[in-house]
């Protein structure tokens, strides 16, 4: 493969593409899928090929557009005045409607608007073509410049070239931590000439958060040109991508992407005719949070209970089978082809000083707009959840943003004008996490909520170390007290105490943030936590002294 | 130099067996394929029984007490059979804020059934997933492959009445 016949396939793609004047994509993601996406593109398909369209329409799955709340979501282009209109809650029996309003000019169907905040707002670079592009043919992704970058990189770049893109482009890990790209490729590329392996981490296990199962399932090609150039860039020959088995749909695209890939020798011995060779692999997790942990992860792949070890050494220097070993996240790995096709400048030129480029955020709970989002960097989370999310439903009062999962915090109303960047979430108690983002209103008791996220790592705890072991169940324990009413301020007390000892001494980021929630929750709404204890009536449920969801459920209801 | 034993004989005449044993053979028989044969096991068989434990550990030649170990630690994991149907109820963040816990307590109240357990006839098994990334549709339930979002707990039971041919 040269960068010549890869330009070949794109145009050949292109110009059949072209030659269809009405392009009908439905997003068969997860979200869509699951209000009947398949039968409504099953019904598009079936009704084009009945009226001999076939020549004038192309019906095609695509991955996520986004709005998931208002799917199953259908877009038609139509190629001669480059319109595009977006239908939401198609149903199966409206297709055929849909497709003989084609012909006519006029779809009989109203368009979801799209010149909308949620829309507008949005900048793409990791989701640029998701929505776009069937995730499961790879010429698709060639048409959209797919591939270019890797060929460009292994064929005329330099490996140290490659990394120093990377460095100057200001591009931090989108796991959550945000520890810069560059210099961790450039770790393991240090290493010297030794095998070395490529880890794409995509255990995707905050409760709340499924950007990177709508990049897998929408763009999956993305991702493993990211890796094969993180590969070539560290000297790394093979790489395993880590994946939820709870996602099969993200699965099954990138078992055919990698098939598809190697069959075009983009991935496999000898790529493009040189020395380098890379080869993917998929290791399906098996439902354990800690395994988002980088050596949690590293000893589930090598086939261990995913536990975690102390570090130095970091995985850089001794990971997989004791070899470097390179670990970024889906997003990360996502964000590195746009990178090398446009230079490091232009992603340096989007969002703030320190935190470069765009994130994508799950947005969701009681907001009008739930779905999957882009923005750039640095954009208020006001912005995020007044223009974008279309504020709270049913004319409630918004109490908080909870980001960063089991490891992050809630965010109350007198920070929502704080920049989304690294350093001013960690400022404000939070984290920027791996980017779920849910909204809380009045009827949630901060208390409650906490609480869920200490039995979320409670039971998530590997069990290894002590403090994470022990501490969250004392925690949990404590906060159970304290939601039933039964609790004294010497309990509050304690509860403070061991937020700071599990916090310092446990051995891995699940124990050392698992006291996050109640530390943000007692530092922003701390009369909640008083209230319970004083046996007054939970400001949510007014059910006092017993305060639980259920109960709060009934009386939102 | 070090030699191995053959693989061990298949536990019996079921054709499943095979496909377990295709997975550790695909792997070179070594170790670090144990939870890709679990998986696979699992898959087959549905659960994974201490015949089946025995097996994995002689074919990847891995202690029986690691092969235990990890079959216990991953959740996904499951070491009693599941019902003729399952319902997963997701337990997420945002189906929590939305009402996965009043959807728990209707399952609880009209087929008596906790999460992890089987209704005593076999034919519905309760589980709970820590997030299905279905969080725009919250709340969202499966009901045997069947995913439903945004659902009250009439509604869900009601399907699951449907599901269950009632």
């Amino acid at each position: 493969m040269t960068i010549e016949e890869l330009r070949k396939i794109a145009e050949t793609e292109r110009a059949a593409q072209a030659k269809c004047p009405h392009k009908v994509c439905v997003c068969i993601a997860a979200g869509c899928l699951s209000s009947g996406a398949d039968q409504v593109r099953d019904a598009l398909k079936r009704e084009v090929a009945e009226s001999g369209m076939q020549s004038d329409v192309l019906v095609k799955g695509v991955g996520c557009m986004g709005l998931c709340s208002a799917g199953p979501l259908v877009e038609v282009r139509t190629e001669f005045d480059n319109s595009a209109q977006l239908f939401a809650g198609v149903t199966a029996e409206e297709a055929p409607e849909l497709i003989r309003g084609l012909d006519t000019g006029s779809v009989p169907l109203k368009p979801c608007p799209t010149d909308v905040p949620f829309f507008e707002r949005q900048q793409k670079i990791v989701l640029e073509n998701s929505g776009r592009i069937d995730p499961e043919r790879i010429e698709d992704y060639i048409a959209a410049d797919g591939y270019a970058a890797l060929v460009t990189a292994i064929t005329e770049m330099t490996p140290q070239e490659v990394i120093d893109q990377m460095v100057r482009s200001g591009l931090r890990g989108r796991g959550g931590a945000g520890y810069p790209t560059g210099l961790k490729w450039s770790t393991v590329a240090k290493t010297g000439e030794q095998e070395k392996y490529v880890i794409c981490n995509a255990d995707e296990g905050d409760p709340g958060a499924f950007m990177d199962r709508a990049v897998l399932e929408s763009d999956p090609h993305r991702v493993l040109e990211g890796m094969a150039i993180a590969a070539y860039a560290v000297g790394a020959q093979k790489g395993f991508i880590y994946v939820r088995a709870e996602y099969p749909l993200a699965v099954k695209h990138l078992r055919t992407a990698i098939k598809q890939a190697e069959r075009l020798g983009l991935l496999g011995s000898n790529i493009c005719g040189t020395r380098f060779s890379f080869q993917a692999d998929i290791r399906l997790g098996a439902g354990a949070f800690v395994c988002g942990e980088e050596t949690a992860l590293i000893a589930s792949i090598e086939g261990r209970r995913g536990t975690p070890r102390p570090r130095p050494p970091y995985p850089a220097e001794e990971g997989l089978w004791d070899c470097p070993t390179l670990i970024n996240n889906v997003e990360t790995f996502a964000n590195v082809a746009p990178i090398v096709r446009n230079g490091a400048a232009w992603f340096a030129a989007i969002g703030t000083e320190k935190s470069k480029g765009t994130k994508v955020f799950a947005l969701a709970g009681r907001v009008e707009n739930t779905g999957l989002i882009e923005v750039p960097m640095g954009i208020t989370l006001r912005e995020i959840i007044q223009e974008i999310g279309g504020g709270i439903p049913e004319g409630k009062q918004y109490k908080a943003v909870q980001t960063g999962g089991p490891s992050g915090g809630c965010i109350p109303e007198q920070h929502l004008d704080s920049p989304v960047d690294y350093e001013s979430l960690a400022r404000i108690g939070s984290i920027m996490g791996s980017g779920g983002m849910i909204v809380m209103d009045e009827t949630s008791c901060m208390v409650d909520v906490a609480k869920y996220f200490m039995e979320f790592c409670m039971s998530e705890s590997c069990g290894k170390c002590v403090p994470c072991r022990a501490g969250t169940q004392q925690m949990h324990g404590l906060l159970e007290k304290i939601a039933a009413g039964e609790a004294t301020p010497a309990d509050l007390a304690l509860l403070e105490e061991l937020c700071e000892l599990v916090r310092g001494t446990s051995l891995c980021g699940l124990g050392q943030s698992a006291p996050n929630p109640v530390v943000t929750t007692l530092k922003y709404f701390r009369k909640e936590y008083e209230d319970h204890i004083a046996g007054k009536p939970c400001p949510t449920c007014h059910t006092a002294p017993r305060c639980d969801t259920g109960a709060h459920e009934e009386v939102v209801r | 130099m070090q030699t191995y034993p053959g693989p061990p004989p298949l536990p019996s005449d079921d054709k499943r067996w095979k496909i377990v044993e295709a997975t550790a053979r695909r792997h070179g028989r070594e170790p670090h394929a144990l939870i890709e044969t679990l998986h696979t096991v699992q898959e087959t068989f549905g659960y994974l029984d201490e015949t089946a434990l025995r097996f994995v550990a002689a074919s990847l030649r891995t202690p029986l007490s690691r092969v235990y170990g990890a079959a216990t630690f991953y959740h996904f994991f499951t070491l009693k059979p599941k019902g003729k149907h399952t319902c997963v109820v997701c337990t997420g963040t945002a189906c929590y804020i939305k009402g996965a816990p009043a959807l728990l307590a209707a399952m609880e109240k009209r087929h008596g059934i906790k999460p992890g357990e089987t209704t005593p006839d076999g034919e519905l098994s309760l589980l709970t997933a820590r997030c299905l990334g279905s969080c725009g549709l919250a709340p969202a339930v499966v009901m045997d492959s069947a995913v439903m979002g945004k659902i009250g707990p009439d509604e869900m039971l009601g399907r699951i009445d449907k599901g269950l041919g009632q």
